[in-house]
């Protein structure tokens, strides 16, 4: 029987309620007394020498309190890149400078140039339309090859080329893997893009910035996943406040999808401008901006490599990838298509020598940086792509060909590496096939070909590294932060239980999945248990949420923080009961001593803690109240099996989703419930990866899908009902909890899912010459291969 | 959004009296406008907004059998209430945009704006409706000038449009993935004295007829009859979304489609 409470149990999100009932406390819904508004003049061109900012008309606009323009921000830092890349040849990655607004050149489209503080937010922009602009609009690079090209302009003149780096990896097998090329028995090659995605939270941006006069304190209530990592970057690195008079608010978030990782510009000018202007200064984005403004996603461009041998093991993969970055160094781009991509090009197999290139180029278009997956998606879409093509190449089935290179012994090193702690991809594959009834494919491909419809079924795995990461790991691979966890527990005196946690939920369930965690451990219920985020003034230093870490590595700090609780509530315990430590059980919130009719009551234990009458005081400090960092030792490996199914109408090129199943180990699932949603929701964007979204820059550097009129989001009607499963469990064998992460999973596993299976029913209705398409699979690209 | 006046008539009169002065501009339900002028790309001085004004408003069917819809009707009034009447074209307002678009949005305000991938010019050249204005009728055949361009005056108001209903009819439209408008929408419309083929979304003409699939069905309604035509390619709008080669194609495909289901 599913358990009612604790971990295991479906708990509905608690969040929920004042979510979806307009009771949320999002960052635009924060207004300081006396507070002003900024708008932003941003460059309406790619690329161009910033000769003049004219500003005289505008400052005497009606309501204008400040404008702001590059000069201002002369001898303030710039935006901090928080991951350096070694290249092939060991030298650092080219980082260019990033100011906060711009000096001297813009380098694409929604750069700010002036920023404009006025009463409201009309007045504000009234006047950044009176600002003149003199811009000697040059050259853009869009293309990453061209971007390449000796004489290509450059996005950075003082940099030596539009190349931050050339990455090998792992450099040292690049001589055996080229060797085994030479003697493999098959090659199979793919060329692929691996698409350029706006990342669409539904809350878009917001930043409120505020100074207090008498303290000298300055707040930023902001839009972020992780406030602490803010606080450091732009307090350390932008604006010189040292982090203990600088508070960073993430309150309640609507979404972030990686997006809102990053320090952005518009979090130090809210800062900056407000202590200039000794008011609160507030900055809402429009979707327009958001278009313009947040990280994109993905934007890869590969060519990849199978080597065979005459039994069909693998024996090599080599890549070269390009990766583009866009204008700037978005705070952990550098790290996305190398140590978070490079590291899983060994998938699910037992590929012995892989080799793995990645040139990062600079371009005249926003920056790029982690979107949900990060590196993953690109790795196991070329790597689950690449199989399905060899596989159709040498006539094998496309599971079998996969069941025999699966890695079956854990722990294993890849040659990539990373240690696989556990898994069982047999298991997961098993289990797809039992739910979607693979026999029948062909009475159901009958019944489409009679409906005019060409059916098709796509199979693949996927492994995805989460639980980001042994800090002496990343240490060493380039990261300039540490990526522990941490959880402070404090008990009140009456029983009741605050958890202060260090990572941050923009919808992920937290205040439910956590509660359910130390409820468990305490044998409380769930709602005495209060999970506190989103502010560095009343949670530890914590590194915040993404790469589906959360569980994993802040669960495990709330985990080791509980431990102590209930190490010392023991003691008191003990003491009450006049017994030893040892015999003392905690269970369901009562302590017992065992052998005993003894007893006494959580809340009688946390009264003593708080009220020390009785107490051993010259053993135990009163209170009780505990606070743990965890640094994991490995990263967790998520692994699974995902099916799709697809009617491909011949006359348009439309393509239908019939069915998608995932059969997902995430190791020990915390809320079954919000596991299956956190799928469901990664699912639809894979989907929308696959069929629908797509950024598009015209060859100056013009954004054309910078509206929902031309960026096609997935809506409901464009997915079907999931079937989803996490029985598998190999439970992760080095954290207390032995969970993996569910966040990024879907949207990793399902795009090479869909495009398998579109491949599939070309290939079935004759159409033998369509090898790939290139994502977002539209009627219009499908259509054009058919016919290509 | 710029500062602008608003005015609210109650009858056509004062519309058109409110519509003669500076820079005023016709508002019907907002949809285009709006977020243009959100953006600030456009800014009357005057919005005269047409919604409340009652001769404006609703569906019924007059002497001579024609459905006749007030300008000012939103598209969700048309779904429901030209359904009994004429029910393609209830079927199309039906799946114009999304439910908060069909409540705003009217069929005057559609039609007066003329976007290239709007499903009501299709309906109403498909139909061979008639546009009636404060001061004149004008046929459908004058009325769509161009992408966007209409015979409509300066400060001419689109008071009720009627339709003819056919014997057989239907509208196929094929989305654009992003903004749901008609990627290529082909309706189909057969009357006593033939037929009507009329195609938005794929032309940068805009709305047209497809005179040679016209001269086919009216030989023989069936799908084969087009089998051999190609519609004209030179027009064709080419963007993100598909080329122009495909868009020709489309229009074939969805003619057909629409000649089966009719």
């Amino acid at each position: 029987m599913p358990k009612d409470h604790g971990i295991g149990a479906s708990s509905k999100r608690r969040e929920d309620v004042r979510f979806l009932t307009g009771q949320g406390r999002y960052t635009d819904d924060i207004n300081l007394h006396g507070q002003a508004y900024v708008h932003f003049l941003r460059s309406d061109v790619a690329h161009g020498r910033l000769n003049k900012v004219d500003t005289s008309a505008a400052e005497g606009m009606p309501g204008v309190i400040r404008i702001f323009t590059g000069k201002d921000f002369e001898g303030v830092g710039g935006l901090p890149c928080g991951w350096q890349v070694t290249d092939r040849h060991g030298n650092p990655m080219q980082e260019p400078a990033h100011p906060v607004l711009a000096q001297g050149k813009v380098r694409h489209v929604g750069d700010p140039i002036a920023a404009v503080v006025a009463e409201t937010a009309a007045e504000a922009r009234n006047a950044a339309e009176a600002i003149v602009l003199d811009i000697e609009e040059l050259p853009a690079v869009v293309d990453m090859k061209k971007a390449l090209r000796p004489d290509a302009p450059k996005v950075h003149d003082d940099l030596s080329s539009n190349l931050c780096y050339d990455w090998g990896f792992v450099e040292e097998n690049k001589a055996a893997v080229d060797e085994a090329f030479s003697k493999a028995a098959h090659v199979t090659t793919l060329e692929l893009v691996n698409n350029r995605l706006s990342p669409n939270a539904m809350e878009p941006r917001v930043a409120v910035g505020d100074y207090n006069t008498g303290t000298d304190d300055s707040t930023l209530y902001t839009t972020s996943q992780n406030p602490h990592v803010i606080r450091l970057l732009m307090g350390a690195f932008v604006l010189g406040i040292p982090e203990h008079k600088l508070r960073v608010v993430a309150p309640d978030v609507g979404g972030g999808f990686g997006s809102k990782i990053f320090h952005y510009a518009e979090e130090a000018f809210c800062t900056f401008a407000a202590k200039a202007i000794r008011r609160p200064v507030k900055w809402t984005a429009s979707r327009s901006e958001a278009f313009i403004t947040d990280a994109h996603g993905r934007d890869h461009v590969t060519k990849i490599e199978l080597a065979l041998d005459a039994e069909n093991n693998f024996t090599a993969i080599r890549t070269e990838t390009y990766a583009n970055m866009g204008a700037y160094l978005s705070t952990f781009a550098p790290s996305v298509p190398t140590w978070l991509h490079g590291t899983l090009m060994a998938g699910n197999y037992r590929t012995p020598l892989i080799y793995v290139n990645v040139k990062a180029v600079f371009t005249n278009t926003v920056p790029v940086d982690a979107y949900r997956g990060a590196g993953r998606p690109e790795a196991t879409f070329q790597l689950e792509r690449l199989v399905d093509k060899a596989a159709r190449e040498l006539g094998v089935d496309p599971v079998d060909l996969r069941r025999q290179n699966f890695i079956t012994q854990f722990p294993y090193a890849t040659p990539v590496a990373v240690e696989y702690d556990t898994g069982d991809y047999n298991a997961t594959m098993d289990k797809l096939l039992e739910m979607i009834d693979r026999d029948g494919f062909e009475a159901r491909a009958a019944k489409s070909k009679a409906d005019g419809k060409l059916r098709g079924l796509g199979i693949n795995c996927y492994i995805e590294a989460c639980g980001i990461a042994p800090s002496a790991l990343v240490g060493q691979l380039g990261a300039r932060a540490g990526l522990y966890e941490s959880a402070t527990v404090r008990v009140n005196a009456t029983g009741g239980i605050v958890v202060m946690t260090g990572s941050h939920s923009h919808g992920q369930g937290h205040e439910t999945s956590f509660a359910q965690v130390v409820a468990d451990m305490i044998g409380v219920p769930e709602a005495q248990v209060e999970i506190v985020h989103g502010d560095t003034a009343n949670t530890p230093m914590g590194m915040g949420t993404y790469g589906s870490r959360s569980i994993a590595v802040g669960g495990s700090a709330m985990v080791r923080a509980t431990e102590k609780i209930i190490k010392k509530a023991k003691k008191i315990a003990a003491h009450l009961m006049e017994a030893s430590e040892g015999d003392i059980e905690l269970k369901d919130g009562q302590f017992t001593v065992a052998g005993t009719d003894k007893s006494v009551a959580w809340g009688d234990v946390t009264l003593a803690a708080y009220v020390p009458h009785n107490y051993p005081l010259t053993e135990l400090e009163p209170g009780l109240e505990e606070t743990a960092f965890y640094d994991p030792n490995n990263f967790t490996y998520p692994a699974g099996a995902y099916a799709c199914e697809v009617e491909v109408d011949p006359e348009t090129g439309k393509v239908t989703i019939c069915s998608f199943a995932a059969a997902d180990d995430f190791g020990n699932v915390i809320n079954p419930m919000i596991v299956s949603g956190q799928v469901h929701g990664g699912l639809a964007q894979g989907i929308g990866q696959a069929l629908l979204e797509n950024v598009s820059y015209d060859e100056n550097g013009q954004l054309l899908s910078a509206s929902y009129m031309d960026y096609a989001m997935p809506r409901a009607d464009d997915v079907p009902f999931y079937q989803v499963d996490h029985s598998c469990v190999t439970p992760c064998t080095h954290n207390p909890l032995g969970v993996k992460g569910c966040g990024e999973a879907g949207a990793i596993g399902s795009p090479p899912a869909v495009v398998n299976a579109v491949i599939d029913a070309l290939h079935r209705g004759g159409m033998k010459h369509v090898a790939h398409i290139d994502m977002p699979l539209t009627p219009a690209r499908v259509w054009s291969a058919m016919h290509g | 959004m710029y500062s602008f006046e608003f005015a609210k008539p109650k009858t056509i009169d004062e519309a058109v009296a409110a519509l003669a002065g500076e820079e005023a501009q016709a508002l019907g339900g907002g949809q285009t406008l709006l977020p243009t002028m959100k953006q600030r790309l456009a800014a009357p001085a005057t919005l005269v907004s047409l919604n409340s004004i009652p001769e404006m408003i609703g569906v019924c069917v007059n002497d001579a059998g024609h459905v006749c819809i007030g300008g000012a009707t939103p598209h969700a009034v048309v779904a429901r209430e030209a359904a009994a009447h004429y029910p393609a074209l209830a079927a199309l307002a039906g799946h114009i945009g999304d439910p908060a678009v069909r409540n705003r949005g009217t069929i005057g305000g559609s039609l007066a704006n003329n976007d290239p991938s709007a499903c009501y010019p299709a309906a109403a050249l498909g139909s061979g409706a008639v546009i009636k204005t404060n001061t004149r009728d004008i046929a459908a055949d004058d009325y769509f000038l161009g992408m966007f361009e209409t015979a409509l005056n300066e400060g001419e108001i689109i008071t009720e449009v009627r339709f003819p209903v056919p014997q057989k009819v239907n509208y196929q439209k094929f989305v654009q993935p992003a903004s749901r408008f008609a990627l290529v929408g082909v309706f189909v419309a057969k009357y006593a004295d033939g037929v009507r083929v009329a195609v938005t979304g794929a032309s940068s003409d805009g709305v047209f007829r497809w005179a040679e699939a016209e001269a086919a069905l009216n030989a023989d309604f069936s799908k084969a009859a087009i089998d051999a035509l190609s519609p004209p390619e030179g027009t064709m709008i080419s963007d993100l979304h598909g080329t122009d080669a495909y868009r020709a194609h489309l229009v074939k495909v969805m003619t057909g489609r629409a000649v089966a289901a009719a």
